[in-house]
């Protein structure tokens, strides 16, 4: 029952802080921070093991660590069912982690609705761990769309300066894309009907549809499109840098912390499990679209002046890792692809975070008009140090663990690719470095003295970068939890690839 | 004693935690206290850690602090190593850089950034132990981009001006290129062997791999490519000179003593796969003698009295690089080992000098110091003939030794390191004539303070007897079969060659019998001498070959030209919108007529069809 529950809890805790808006707007924020809490404290008990009462229905792999299962259209064979392994614990770890973080970043920023804005991203969070536990295919399809209704309304309300402009770009990328998916998942669903006469949405039911290659790949496609561009990959990704920039800080961190890897999500738990021939053959464009991706949105993050358009660069080019990871197929480049994921999440996070502050205090996020800011906004500087050194893939820092496996791992497949992709060795430090230099070394350019970080701040990005020296330091934890999930996903796979 | 190995890197990495998280509320004297403290705990413990070991009969001691990654077949543990070749770095690590920790004290006395300096320092020189103890690759690349991370904040630790940031930057993107090679050499280790233990990487290697073939050359050939990268060896030397823009001390622990020849130090360590690859180890052999002379030829020209020690610090990695390609291993750890210590002296002399001089660094506008600082002026004496390698300093008994080796494995590496030796002995003693002889052209207010003059005094003696302190590395190199018999002659050519290079330097620069001037204004020595001062033009060449190029078109393309692609569809969009509302006019002429046209349309299409 922990499962659905981490659903229901976060829709509760959105429509309280609606609720309570007319009351006293204030208490939105508390009631948002209270419901993360109880999320928080669900995701330990189920995590601890006491709280496994759900039993695995039969044939379920061990490497599921909980299952719920209730039908909800049975006339259509979609059910309810929810479950768990490592990578969605962790994943889901990783929501709550950063939906503190989007709270924490909110707490002031946002002065407006105060009660709809926590009721968006709270219902936007419900849906993202709803798209990491769902196993049948309607239902995921359902808290797919979920997650981006709410997205919308946070960049169309509480955006910037061309809201409305990101906005509409964001739901029209990702509703065309889903569209596709809705298409396959259909197609994929009446074909497995054709087949054994009853009609399933189910995950497992569907892993062994026995659909001829032809009609596999272009269903392999439809899924791979919608998950690439949310992803997302070259050519897919122009959406992010405006709805990243025009994002209200909160609204950027759940984007690029937690939204991005739902689409990572996808091909790791549906595009390769259910078509592993197709995927197999596609392998080697994947990767290159993944090559491509890392590269491409390198320069392009170095050639950006607003620094939340740069960060949101720097996004694609790493999500180009996990795409890379994903399609190498070993437990190497897999795990490096699930510790990109997490580190990714938090180091694009707080690198948000620090925009945001940045542009709370200065009201602008060109780094033009920034420069030396060390010496008026030390603890702020040291702290994006950290992260520009995180995300330049400093060894000892968890993104560090990430990029070394999928690079390793995608060695041992494709050397010439991995040596393109290892360019962004060099590639990462421009970028990084750049952010140091233009914002916060270099002479004084504002006559302002804005504050330093105040508590609340500091205790934030303290609690992130010590998750990412913990991830770089001490990866065998995750990587422990993970391990199974990622097997059982490749070696289902070779099993079918290579019968 | 050996089992508090896991400390020695510890308590620096302690102090720099410590610094980060309240330096700015301690008082300065308790955070020189704890960066100085943290590394002399260390040093101190290096010191005992020797002692047994030197006394023990164990070839090398491994510690296993605890996992790290670990999955399948791939195993890099938080795992040390201790071996004659990892204790000689410990003592150049810990204690040179414990004297360049006291020095600093004095130097940055009156800089805000004190704290901030000592914790980066801190954190460097934990980096740097680390990446000597590794067991493994994997935790050796995390103490090779560590003491890349304390390099590049340490060279832009002045930040308010911009050039420093951009030496900083530079330095760290170009060992990056070198270090994504070393990367990609990682992968292939770990792809073909199946771990990341240096060795059971070189025992598997030996054993599975013939010489000469593919595998060896090409993984040989990526790690050499992070050696040049981070010790500034062609084609990747050009980030050292501007590294000087940090402060001075940083140069001396950095950029002369430790982290640039951690290549060196990495070369050495694997030098078993280098010797399955000939090819790749004459590779070394010949970019360190053409490194060497062609960073002299640019030391001949700088004026600024760091950028000079900058170019003499490539140049001696050269003479190490030249020494390991010959096969020479020994003698290029015992090189190693004396440079630091003489060059460390030079640079912190130096330091004193820019100290006492404002922030002056143009050796022209000094003259006739020698009055004025005796203890600077004797450490340069002896900084400077240690590193011309005259007779009975340390710096001879280390070149004369890889010389000799050079000669061995052939004549022309020789002849051309003997040049290099001319060439160091002209820019070494032309450097110390010009800035402490002559006519003083202006006073001295500020003495050096006890904290900047001991370390000055006892690097002065190490490198003066620093020669005596080799630790007998037999157990870890192979000895090399061709070193033995000397030919008096090449012995003799060998240790003349930096004293022709003193009487140039006396001759042009001291008696002034020939005019540096004049000879510098010839006809065909004015672009020799613009090209030795713009260190051979490669910084140009990158520029416009790499740097230009990458900028323009990342410029260029700033608003992402796969965008217009979804723009143009948006603009298709709306145009269609606009010509389908066009035709709702309103007019009931308008849409009788088109009624008419598509009823004929569609019958015609009947009947065609």
């Amino acid at each position: 029952m922990i499962l659905p529950a981490l659903i229901i809890v976060l829709c509760l805790g959105g429509f309280a802080a609606w609720f309570v808006e007319r009351r006293s707007p204030g208490d939105a924020r508390l009631i948002a921070l209270i419901a993360l809490i109880i999320e928080a404290a669900l995701l330990l008990w189920q995590y601890s093991g006491t709280g496994t009462v759900d039993i695995l229905s039969s044939g379920m792999s061990p490497a599921w660590l909980a299952d719920f299962n209730r039908p909800w259209i049975p006339r259509f064979g979609i059910g309810f069912h929810l479950a768990a392994d490592g990578v969605s614990l962790l994943l889901i770890a990783l929501t709550v982690l950063l939906g503190f973080m989007a709270v924490s970043s909110s707490w002031t920023e946002i002065k407006d609705r105060q009660g709809f804005f926590y009721f968006n991203l709270l219902t936007c969070l419900a849906g993202t761990v709803g798209v990491f536990l769902a196993v049948d295919l309607f239902l995921f399809f359902f808290f797919w769309e979920l997650m981006i209704i709410p997205m919308y309304f946070l960049i169309s309300i509480w955006g910037h300066e061309n809201r409305t402009y990101a906005a509409i770009k964001f739901v029209i990328f990702t509703q065309v894309s889903s569209l596709l998916m809705l298409l396959a998942i259909v197609v994929l669903v009446l074909i497995n009907h054709n087949r054994t006469g009853s009609f399933t949405f189910d995950y497992f039911n569907l892993q062994n549809a026995g659909i001829d290659s032809d009609a596999a790949f272009w269903l392999m496609l439809g899924f791979f499109i919608a998950f690439t561009v949310k992803l997302p990959a070259v050519p897919f990704h122009t959406w992010l840098p405006d709805a990243h920039t025009q994002a209200p800080t909160g609204g950027s961190v759940i984007l690029a912390g937690v939204m991005l890897k739902t689409g990572a999500y996808g091909l790791f738990r549906f595009v390769i499990p259910l078509f592993p021939e197709a995927s197999r053959q596609f392998a080697p464009i994947a990767m290159t679209l993944g090559v491509v991706s890392v590269l491409y949105a390198a320069i392009m993050a170095y050639a950006q002046t607003d620094l939340k358009r740069l960060i949101a660069y720097t996004s694609v080019s790493h999500m180009g890792f996990i795409l890379l990871g994903i399609f190498s197929w070993n437990i190497f480049a897999m795990q490096g692809a699930v510790i990109t994921m997490l580190a990714h999440g938090i180091s694009a996070g707080a690198l948000f975070m620090i925009a945001g502050s940045l542009q709370e205090r200065l009201h602008t996020r060109e780094m033009g008009r920034m420069g030396g800011l060390w010496s008026t906004l030390p603890r702020l500087s040291a702290f994006a140090l950290f992260f520009a050194m995180a995300s330049l893939g400093l060894p000892g820092l968890g993104n560090f663990i990430g990029e070394f496996l999928v690079l390793l791992g995608a060695f041992k497949v494709n050397i010439l690719l991995t040596s393109a992709a290892a360019l962004v060795l060099v590639l990462s430090p421009v970028y990084s470095l750049i952010i140091i230099q233009k914002a916060f070394h270099g002479p004084l350019q504002s006559q302002s003295f804005p504050a330093d970080f105040n508590r609340r701040e500091l205790t934030s990005l303290g609690l992130l970068v010590l998750v990412t020296a913990w991830l770089g330091l001490f990866p065998q934890g995750v990587l422990n939890v993970s391990a199974a999930g990622c097997k059982q996903i490749i070696q289902d796979q070779v099993a079918v690839a290579y019968p | 004693m050996t089992e508090l190995l896991g400390w020695v890197p510890l308590f620096p990495f302690l102090g720099f935690l410590t610094l980060v998280l309240a330096g700015g509320r301690l008082f300065k004297p308790l955070i020189a206290w704890i960066g100085i403290g943290s590394v002399g705990i260390s040093a101190l413990l290096v010191c005992l850690i020797g002692v047994d070991f030197l006394n023990g009969t164990v070839p090398f001691y491994r510690l296993l602090l605890g996992s790290w990654i670990a999955m399948d077949d791939l195993s890099a543990p938080f795992g040390f190593y201790l071996d004659a070749l990892s204790m000689t770095m410990l003592f150049v690590v810990a204690g040179v850089g414990f004297l360049i920790h006291v020095y600093s004290a004095g130097f940055m006395e009156s800089d805000p950034g004190y704290a901030r300096f000592f914790a980066y320092m801190n954190l460097f020189v934990s980096a740097m132990l680390v990446l000597v103890l590794a067991d493994n690759l994997v935790l050796l690349y995390l103490g090779w981009e560590g003491v890349g991370l304390g390099s590049y904040l340490l060279i832009g630790f002045w930040y308010e001006d911009p050039n420093n940031g951009y030496a900083a930057r530079k330095a760290f993107v170009m060992t990056r290129i070198g270090d994504t090679a070393m990367a990609l050499g990682l992968f292939l280790l770990f792809t073909q062997l199946h771990t990341f233990d240096i060795q059971s990487l070189m025992r598997l290697a030996t054993g599975q791999w013939a010489p000469g073939t593919l595998l060896p050359v090409a993984s040989a050939a990526l790690l050499l490519g992070g050696a040049v990268g981070k010790s500034a060896q062609l084609p990747l030397q050009t980030w050292l000179p501007d590294a000087m823009a940090g402060p001075t001390p940083v140069s001396a622990l950095i950029h002369a003593a430790t982290m640039v020849t951690a290549g060196v130090y990495l070369i050495a360590r694997t030098h078993d796969l280098f010797l399955l690859a000939p090819a790749v180890q004459f590779a070394v052999a010949v970019i360190g003698t053409i490194t060497l002379l062609i960073a002299g030829c640019a030391a001949l020209a700088q004026t600024d009295i760091k950028r000079i020690l900058a170019y003499s610090t490539i140049s001696q990695i050269g003479y190490m690089f030249l020494a390991l390609g010959v096969g020479a291993w020994s003698a290029a750890i015992f090189h190693l080992l004396t440079h630091a210590f003489f060059k460390a002296l030079l640079f912190l002399a130096a330091g004193a000098v820019i100290y006492c001089f404002h922030h002056e660094h143009n050796i022209f506008k000094m003259g006739g110091l020698r009055k004025a600082m005796p203890l600077t002026f004797w450490s340069f004496i002896i900084g400077g003939a240690a590193l011309s390698a005259l007779p009975f300093t340390s710096g001879f008994y280390s070149k004369h030794e890889i010389l000799l080796e050079a000669y061995a494995a052939s004549p022309g590496l020789w002849a051309a390191g003997c040049l290099g030796a001319l060439i160091t002995g002209i820019y070494s003693f032309r450097l110390i004539f010009v800035v402490f002889f002559g006519t003083q052209s202006r006073t001295i207010e500020k003495g050096l303070g006890l904290s900047m003059s001991v370390p000055l005094l006892l690097l002065a003696i190490l490198a003066l007897f620093g020669g005596v302190l080799q630790i007998p590395l037999d157990s870890v190199f192979p000895v090399n079969p061709a070193s033995s018999d000397a030919l008096t002659l090449v012995s003799v050519i060998t240790i003349a060659a930096p004293f022709f290079g003193l009487l140039i330097a006396v001759l042009f620069y001291l008696t002034h019998t020939f005019s540096s001037q004049r000879f510098a204004n010839y006809g065909w020595a004015r672009p020799v001498r613009k090209l030795f001062l713009s260190g051979w033009g490669f910084d140009a060449l990158y520029d416009g070959l790499l740097v230009q190029p990458f900028t323009s078109i990342a410029r260029l393309n700033k608003n992402d030209i796969v965008d217009r692609l979804y723009l143009a569809l948006a603009w298709l969009g709306r145009e269609l919108h606009r010509m389908i509302s066009a035709a709702q006019t309103g007019r009931v002429r308008w849409y009788a007529s088109s009624l008419v046209l598509g009823t004929v349309a569609v019958i015609a299409l009947g009947l065609l069809s």
